[in-house]
């Protein structure tokens, strides 16, 4: 395998992994508050602590560590004291984030600035072997706490107020979770780049949502599909020779668009069976009811009736009543499940 | 204070309670005791402040003067927060990712376990029982986004009944819901009244719950208008008939004596 036998890509394969696996842990928590967003904030002010780093020759990636939580923290206590202000104050926020990095970033010796590109977009051949132990720390970090308080980040994300109300520390909660995504937002730092990293904590999501049925399954698809798109993206990058964070980010929204398009196809293919079905029995000569001739089967909170070995459920609409199939059952026998 | 006989011991008292957000007083110098046991509808037309009573008692609006205590706690100050319950008034539970009910219902019981313990065999019972309170059971593990909005509600109830609380305060459970999930959400509540849960249920229409709660507190302006059995409370609670002023006198009353005061910095922290 010619890819593994560069040691720096095995640091971008180990590192896209860590990220792939992190980013929608995180993310799942911030599109249930309906802030896909902040990731994005936090990266833009993630680059001033990277401007830092390389001014003061310190590693960028912790100096990054640093301003993004302090403005994870800022942000959540802005949000907490009042709304309308909190818009325009994170605005401030993340531009101020983003200019600072730039400046700052012009100001490093022998014209470092071109580097600038990699922090953003990312760059597989930055990754540094202390990167790939600081990143290391940090997934567990944040997998150990998404574990430890999921449930509670999930009461907090889906409604504030309620959470409140059981006496759970919101405050705190979302500062936790504000940290994780700055946390996040660092990890992506090599690979994916911090002006992309929100899409691979949204969009793996995004899809999840579409095939998963609780919050719980939502997790762990996001976090399979943000893992596999993030190795898959990475190793692609090598061979195309194009940028790894670019290439992770269309992978993931190429994905999006296939599973929503599939999605979207099998619930028309389900509603034009149904209208079918609605059609055969349009023509119903009478109303299903007491007396009607036809066998009832009481299912579940409403009433079948049998007719000719499969059963009628009465379908009210705006436009009458028509008659969904609730499959087939022998004549007489209870169905499953009901005998009671 | 109260006119229905004493049950149980105080559940909720107010004493000269003025409640509000910010500086704003919504609900004024109301005095009001629940006794355990106690099924209270509190009524009131829009704006009255009725909402605004039931937050208070939930910690959601702030204490601006006098005194609110729940289950014989200042508001905030209990420990067991899983011994109050609440139902928002909300016409869906679905976020934007998929939870089943079981998820849902869940979170309801965290209010007993504190912030870092996980749910357990009991709890995970506790939870189980809740939504087969409200007729659930074979829905537990669908997507609350399956269910229909009458359900949904009852879902809102479950989660609230998950922590097994003394005390369940209500925000308009029936609003917007149909007539057979209504008598549903009666049942269901006339049950939970039964086990001798005390019941708070802000709302604007009596007749749903008519068979289950027996006294009713009306909130006018703020101000407390009348307490007593639900069966007399109608007369008051309706717009324009008798204790309220006619229309056009009632906006006259309202440029004299606004239902909003905006309240003097610093007096929200006189008292205390």
């Amino acid at each position: 395998m010619d890819i593994l036998d560069y040691d720096f890509m095995q640091r971008a394969l180990l590192a896209s992994l860590m990220v792939g696996l992190v980013a929608p842990a995180v993310g799942v928590f911030l599109v249930q508050r309906r802030l896909s967003l902040l990731g994005d904030g936090l990266g833009h002010v993630a680059l001033t602590g990277v401007g830092v780093g390389v001014l003061t020759a310190t590693s960028p990636v912790w100096t990054a560590l640093v301003a993004a939580v302090l403005g994870a923290v800022l942000i959540e206590l802005v949000r907490a004291r009042g709304r309308t202000s909190g818009d325009v104050a994170l605005a401030v926020l993340f531009y101020g984030g983003i200019a600072g990095g730039v400046v700052l970033l012009s100001l490093a010796p022998r014209g470092q600035a071109t580097n600038l590109d990699s922090y953003l977009f990312g760059a597989i051949t930055t990754t540094s072997p202390e990167d790939v132990a600081v990143f290391a720390v940090i997934s567990v970090v944040v997998l150990l706490t998404v574990v430890l308080l999921g449930q509670r980040l999930y009461a907090v994300s889906d409604d504030e107020e309620y959470a409140r109300a059981v006496g759970l520390p919101v405050l705190g909660l979302n500062i936790v979770l504000a940290a994780l995504v700055a946390s996040t937002v660092v990890l992506s730092m090599r690979v994916v780049g911090l002006l992309l990293i929100s899409a691979l904590m949204i969009v793996p999501s995004a899809i999840a949502q579409l095939l998963a049925r609780s919050f719980r399954e939502t997790v762990a698809l996001a976090c399979v599909v943000g893992l596999v798109v993030s190795v898959a993206g990475t190793t692609t990058s090598f061979y195309a020779g194009t940028p790894s964070g670019g290439t992770i980010v269309l992978l993931s929204i190429a994905l999006f668009l296939l599973v929503s398009t599939g999605v979207a196809v099998r619930q028309a293919t389900a509603r034009r069976r149904h209208r079918r079905r609605v059609d055969v029995h349009d023509a119903h000569p009478h109303e299903h009811g007491d007396g009607c001739g036809h066998q009832p089967v009481p299912h579940g909170d409403h009433v079948d009736y049998d007719h000719d070995g499969h059963r009628h459920a009465p379908h009210r609409t705006g436009e009458g009543v028509h008659y969904d199939e609730h499959g087939e059952h022998p004549v007489g026998a209870p169905p499953a499940g009901r005998t009671g | 204070m109260s006119t229905t006989p004493a049950g149980g011991a105080p559940v909720v008292e107010l004493r000269r309670a003025t409640i509000g957000y910010g500086d704003v007083a919504i609900v004024r110098d109301l005095d009001l005791t629940i006794r355990a046991g106690e099924a209270v509808a509190v009524l009131g037309s829009n704006g009255s402040g009725k909402t605004t009573l039931a937050r208070g008692l939930l910690g959601l609006a702030s204490l601006l003067d006098g005194e609110v205590q729940v289950l014989g706690a200042r508001v905030g100050g209990l420990r067991d927060r899983g011994r109050v319950g609440y139902v928002p008034q909300r016409h869906s539970v679905s976020g934007a990712v998929p939870a089943t009910v079981r998820e849902v219902v869940g979170v309801g019981r965290l209010a007993r376990l504190g912030l870092l313990r996980r749910l357990g065999r009991k709890d995970r019972a506790a939870v189980a029982d809740a939504v087969a309170a409200v007729g659930l059971e074979d829905r537990m593990d669908d997507p609350v986004a399956s269910l229909s909005g009458g359900q949904q509600r009852r879902v809102l109830v479950a989660r609230a009944l998950a922590a097994e609380p003394e005390l369940l305060i209500m925000d308009e459970p029936t609003a917007g819901v149909d007539a057979a999930n209504q008598q549903v959400l009666a049942g269901v509540l006339g049950r939970i009244s039964a086990s001798g849960t005390t019941l708070v249920v802000v709302t604007h229409e009596t007749a749903p719950l008519a068979d289950v709660l027996s006294r009713a507190v009306v909130v006018d302006h703020g101000r407390l208008a009348y307490d007593g059995p639900l069966a007399e409370a109608a007369r008051h609670d309706e717009p324009g008939v008798h204790h309220h002023p006619p229309a056009r006198e009632r906006s006259g009353y309202r440029l004299d004596q606004p239902t909003v005061t905006t309240r003097p910095r610093g007096a929200a922290h006189e008292g205390h």
